[in-house]
């Protein structure tokens, strides 16, 4: 199996191939829009700001390839900020556009509740809704983030997980191959690691 | 549900080993930061702390080989501390797999060095490891707790409060406040300058010095504001399990993973 890690100078996307290497599979750290359309699996990690990120996407052609990884049916898993990436719009950095996948925006959090902090960084309960991504974990186990813009998908039938920092706020979503999760799974211990399992084994 | 409450613990590593200072007797090699590491992740730890006492600077690459090898046992988050000086220093322990760096004394000396690590790698990246030390209130320290740098020796003149402030505003992205009046005697944090930086800055504060039982982990992120609480000794000799500490903090009613 080829799994395709995209590099578009993003953070540390080692620990996501860590992580994939502890599980007993290998992938590929790639720039290239060719290797992550022939990919069996595509993951689309990312720590960062939007319009920086977005500039690198589109200077390598990934936005592009993110689409037709989406139109040929490969599965498709985004990771935080990559997560965000695939929706229409950020507001962060004055507002992005962004790739796209799917429909809604991303906020920033504004919360009443000043003792809460922003970004949301540390371990937090994740409910998930019914899928292959959520097998064999349990309800509300904690999984680790850290953002300041959280995903608002127009359409709540996306809804894969959910968590609560002030308000309810969604922690990923699922379209047909297309999957995304705010937080790391690549740093949520366990479960995170049972997560990335569940993606590689799925069909 | 909301955010729970984090269990940091910190490794002393010198020459590619974990140590700990004690009293009199210099430092005692304690085993392979790995295989600390490997039981700390087990037990549940939320996060580690890597603190680089090797002095010289040809012993670095021993550390980052350590550092290394962490990455590919654990899977939750962790920082390196000691020796952070500079941009380079800071991508040099980040590409090994660090998620976090702390820098202390450099960025008391250089202010700067915040906000460049902040804007290169993202304010989640930099934590202000910060030393404080109860004095007597003045116009200069407000508070009543100076900053110190260099372990301790080199009282600064600033206050901790407002040197937290600024950290913040230079884009620290948490805030690791060392008590040094408590540190190591395991009787407890400094509840109240923790309480004070915790009430002033809206980043996290990770409350430090004087952990040796659950109930001082519980005073910390109640009473004193703290999100997470670092702890040392007490697992590290066995006294308590990470596991242990949780169940008292959940039995206190604090939440934790």
């Amino acid at each position: 199996m080829k799994i395709a890690i995209l590099d578009y100078a993003a953070g540390n996307v080692t620990s996501v191939l860590r992580a994939i290497q502890h599980l007993g599979y290998d992938a590929d750290i790639t720039p290239g829009p060719q290797e992550v359309t022939a990919a069996d699996k595509v993951i689309f990690p990312g720590v960062g700001a939007a319009a920086s990120c977005m500039r690198e996407l589109q200077a390598r052609g990934l936005d592009q390839a993110l689409h037709d990884v989406a139109a040929a049916g490969t599965p498709l898993l985004g990771i935080c900020v990559g997560m965000q990436l695939l929706f229409e719009h950020s507001e962060e950095d004055g507002g992005v556009d962004c790739v796209g996948l799917f429909e809604g925006s991303v906020k920033k959090f504004d919360l009443d509740d000043k003792t809460l902090k922003v970004p949301h960084m540390g371990w937090n309960a994740v409910t998930f809704a019914d899928d292959v991504l959520g097998k064999e974990i349990p309800d509300q186990s904690h999984f680790y983030f850290v953002h300041s813009y959280y995903c608002a998908p127009k359409d709540k039938a996306f809804h894969l997980a959910g968590a609560t920092h002030g308000h309810e706020f969604c922690a990923g979503v699922r379209k047909d191959n297309v999957a995304a999760v705010q937080f790391h799974p690549e740093k949520s211990g366990p479960v995170g690691l049972q997560l990335l399992k569940n993606f590689l084994e799925s069909p | 549900m909301s955010l729970s409450k984090r269990i940091i613990i910190c490794l002393d590593v010198r020459d590619g080993q974990v140590t700990k200072g004690i009293k009199f007797k210099g430092n005692v090699d304690l085993g392979d930061p790995v295989e600390y590491a490997k039981k700390y992740y087990e037990q549940g730890v939320d996060e580690l702390v890597f603190y680089d006492i090797t002095a010289s600077a040809e012993k670095r690459g021993i550390f980052l080989d350590v550092v290394q090898r962490v990455a590919a046992e654990i899977f939750i988050p962790f920082s390196v501390g000691g020796g952070i000086r500079d941009l380079d220093t800071m991508r040099a322990v980040l590409l090994a797999g660090a998620e976090k760096v702390s820098v202390n004394s450099p960025a008391v000396r250089t202010p700067e060095i915040i906000k460049q690590g902040a804007e290169a790698f993202g304010a989640q990246c930099v934590v202000l490891g910060m030393d404080a030390k109860r004095v007597e209130v003045s116009e200069a320290i407000p508070s009543g707790y100076e900053v110190v740098i260099d372990g301790g020796r080199t009282p600064m003149g600033m206050d901790a409060v407002e040197w937290a402030q600024e950290a913040e505003a230079l884009g620290a992205g948490e805030i690791c406040l060392n008590a040094i009046d408590t540190d190591g005697v395991r009787d407890g944090y400094e509840l109240n300058i923790t309480r004070k930086v915790a009430d002033a800055v809206s980043i996290p504060v990770i409350a430090s010095g004087g952990g040796g039982t659950p109930q001082h982990l519980i005073d910390a992120v109640t009473t004193g504001g703290a999100e997470a609480a670092l702890i040392a000794s007490m697992v590290h000799y066995g006294d308590y399990t990470v596991d242990s500490i949780k169940k008292d903090m959940r039995a206190a009613g604090v939440l934790v993973r």
